[in-house]
């Protein structure tokens, strides 16, 4: 009897063992992991300091002024000015194409926009 | 416990009686009580003395494990604690109201040598200049033959430049991680920035310190890593700075100005929505300082918060304005303005000898009438006007954050005698930046309510001093708005932006005394728009002259206000303000579904 619960016990002793030993690898390479993905972040953060620096400097008030007169012929872009102010009922509005309806699809149903959708103008569904 | 008698009763009547000493008896009872006294003392030292040696034990220990533990152990960074962001940069940010960028930090890298550890120096030498021409071969050849064991080469090279000088293959060059500060808009707002340099370097990386502008009064905040990387959000405006930059060159261009200054501020929190000051520079350059002779002619120079300038005739509306606010005079009180006038042996005339008899306080401002502003500032008398002066601002330097706002202290006179008074009425003897003046405007239009000018967006102020009463600053810039409707400002009216505004013309003075015939700075001050004051503008050029239908004409009336109405006609609609106007809106027609058309003037 005696000689069974010796064995069990080694038994025991071993496997606790050998789980905490992977246990203890499986640590080291969470933690490893961990250290990668965020010398990774800091690389892509420093990443995207450089573009938005490119970005601004691409952006920036002197480039695109000579681009609008290059552009001249084709964009006819001027300084906006107070006469550019309009009534909203003025604004053209692009018309949203109409969604594909499904098959089998109620007709009369009034097609429902998607969630943060702003509600339908009057001015958008009259031509 | 029975105490042992020293001299016991039996044994010295016994000792008597063999003729003993019964002394000796006493001694050695004596010398037994000493010796268990010895004994009980011994007892507890020893026990006392086990205690504190096993709390040293303890102790040393201690110590000692925790030593082997550090010394048997592989030392690791505690990785598991720091999950938050990491800093990435040494410097924060800049951007505008709008948060686009004005300064940022771009990593490149610096080039330095050690020669000892070289293969072939000529060659490095002359591969070095091939690449970078501005070096000179003999000296690169003195330094890496020589004994020197590092030499900076550059400081700050791009990345194309280093791979050329990894080609070169010499080991004995090396590249040092730099983080550089970055203006990627060129020379606009180049003064506010001010621009930055490196401060203490080491190879490995290197402290970037701001040296003028916003970059130097905010360096400590920039710098400190408990923003988290959090931008310094400016008041200004992008896009207003820009065109203000770009109207403001070409007005100073057609104008024949050797400088000119614009600031744009918000009238209700004293924002500052754009400050130009021409000429200027690229901070991402920055010049060197001048050294000798006038620094006005720098372009480090900050014409709009370091210059002092006597700001002529827009200081007229500030004794008006005060006189109304004491029931002096009301805006149809008839004043006398026959000119010449004299105050002790100073004669005081208007604009080339005109001579306009008798005026309404309306047209003094209209008209610009030096005399009737002096008659107006000695109803006030001396004192009054010189703590309104005092109460707008002008006697110290603005509490802008720039690192040269408190060199822009104005020029105020020490003594105050009736004829200083008199010529600093109409804007004489008193030298201040415009940025004093548009912040006096800017209280003058916000209900009298003082003004403190900030480069900061959205910070919370506590509301200013009351230093008019709404009543008289209403009645204040419905004049200033007279003066474009009808009087010298006229050129500056641009149609539905109601612009109020103060022409002001002041010869320039000369450095050794007196003044100057055929120079002068032309100002315009002004408000905009004029029923619901939203912005100031102050615009000001430098020795500027025009010709004009009669002749050459330095006035600000045909220089500084045209340009301020190109201004204003530019930026208001950046800024959002719609045109008032009584006609209708212009229609536009709307187009067809499926032909769209950009809506275009």
């Amino acid at each position: 009897m005696r000689s069974v619960l010796y064995l069990l016990t080694a038994l025991s002793v071993m496997g606790l063992a050998f789980w905490a030993y992977r246990e203890n690898y499986r640590t080291q390479a969470a933690i490893s992991e961990m250290s990668d993905i965020q010398r990774q972040i800091g690389r892509l953060r420093e990443d995207l300091g450089v573009l938005r620096a490119e970005w601004a400097y691409l952006n920036r008030p002197g480039r695109l002024r000579q681009l609008v007169d290059l552009n001249f012929e084709r964009l006819k872009l001027v300084p906006f000015g107070s006469d550019q102010f309009v009534d909203v009922g003025q604004v053209a509005f692009p018309t949203p194409k109409a969604p594909e309806r499904e098959p089998g699809a109620d007709a009369d149903m009034p097609v429902e926009r998607p969630a943060g959708f702003p509600p339908r103008r009057p001015q958008e569904s009259t031509p | 416990m029975i105490r042992t008698p020293l001299r016991p009763l039996a044994r010295i009547l016994r000792a008597r009686e063999t003729g003993e000493n019964p002394d000796a008896i006493e001694a050695e009872n004596r010398a037994q009580r000493h010796a268990a006294i010895q004994e009980r003392a011994r007892g507890s030292a020893r026990t006392r003395l086990f205690f504190m040696s096993c709390a040293f034990a303890l102790a040393f220990g201690t110590v000692g494990a925790k030593m082997g533990v550090l010394a048997a152990s592989q030392p690791s960074e505690p990785r598991v604690q720091t999950t938050g962001a990491q800093i990435i940069s040494q410097r924060a940010d800049i951007t505008d109201r709008h948060g686009r960028v004005l300064a940022t930090n771009l990593l490149t890298h610096s080039l330095y040598a050690h020669p000892q550890q070289m293969v072939e120096p000529e060659r490095a030498a002359r591969e070095l200049v091939r690449i970078f021409p501005d070096l000179e071969v003999e000296r690169l050849d003195k330094d890496f033959t020589g004994k020197r064991t590092f030499v900076w080469i550059k400081k700050k090279i791009s990345p194309e430049q280093m791979q050329a000088v990894h080609d070169i293959g010499e080991p004995g060059l090396l590249f040092g991680p730099r983080e550089m500060r970055l203006y990627p808009n060129g020379h606009i707002a180049a003064h506010i920035l001010g621009g930055a340099t490196f401060g203490k370097e080491d190879v490995a990386s290197a402290e970037v310190v701001g040296v003028a502008g916003v970059e130097k009064a905010f360096d400590h905040w920039l710098r400190d890593p408990a923003n988290d990387g959090a931008p310094l959000m400016l008041s200004l405006d992008l896009t207003v700075q820009a065109a203000m930059e770009e109207v403001l060159g070409n007005g100073m261009k057609v104008m024949n100005a050797k400088g000119a200054t614009g600031i744009l501020m918000e009238i209700k929190t004293g924002e500052i929505v754009a400050m130009a000051s021409l000429p200027d520079f690229d901070p991402n350059d920055r010049p060197r300082p001048l050294l000798k002779g006038d620094p006005s002619d720098s372009p480090l120079f900050n014409r709009a918060v370091q210059g002092q300038y006597e700001l002529g005739s827009t200081f007229k509306i500030f004794p008006v304005a005060q006189a109304i606010d004491l029931k002096l005079v009301s805006p149809t009180t008839m004043i006398n303005a026959k000119a010449p006038m004299k105050i002790g042996k100073y004669l005081i005339n208007e604009f080339r000898g005109h001579n306009y008899g008798t005026l309404s306080v309306t047209d003094i401002i209209v008209k610009s009438s030096n005399v009737g502003t002096v008659r107006v500032a000695q109803l006030l008398g001396p004192d009054r006007q010189r703590d309104f002066l005092q109460k707008l601002g002008f006697f110290d330097p603005t509490p802008i954050e720039m690192s040269e706002a408190p060199t822009g202290k104005p020029l105020v006179p020490k003594r105050w005698p009736a004829v200083t008074s008199a010529t600093v009425a109409f804007g004489h003897g008193l030298a201040a930046s415009p940025l004093h003046l548009a912040t006096a405007y800017a209280t003058v239009a916000n209900g009298g309510k003082r003004v403190m000018p900030t480069l900061i967006h959205d910070r919370s102020q506590r509301g200013g001093e009351q230093v008019l009463s709404p009543e008289a600053a209403r009645i204040a810039v419905q004049m200033l708005r007279q003066v474009v409707v009808r009087g010298s400002g006229r050129s500056a009216n641009v149609e539905g932006y109601e612009v109020a505004g103060k022409t002001g013309t002041a010869d320039k003075p000369r450095p050794t005394g007196g003044y100057y015939g055929n120079k002068v700075v032309s100002t315009f001050a002004s408000v905009f728009p004029a029923s619901d004051p939203q912005y100031v503008l102050v615009l000001s050029l430098d020795e500027p002259s025009t010709i004009g239908a009669g002749g050459e004409s330095r006035t600000a009336g045909a220089t500084s206000a045209p340009v301020a109405a190109e201004v204003i006609r530019r930026v208001a609609p950046l800024l959002g303000l719609r045109p008032s106007t009584e006609t209708q809106l212009p229609m536009v027609e709307r187009p067809l579904p499926d032909r769209l058309k950009l809506v275009s003037n």
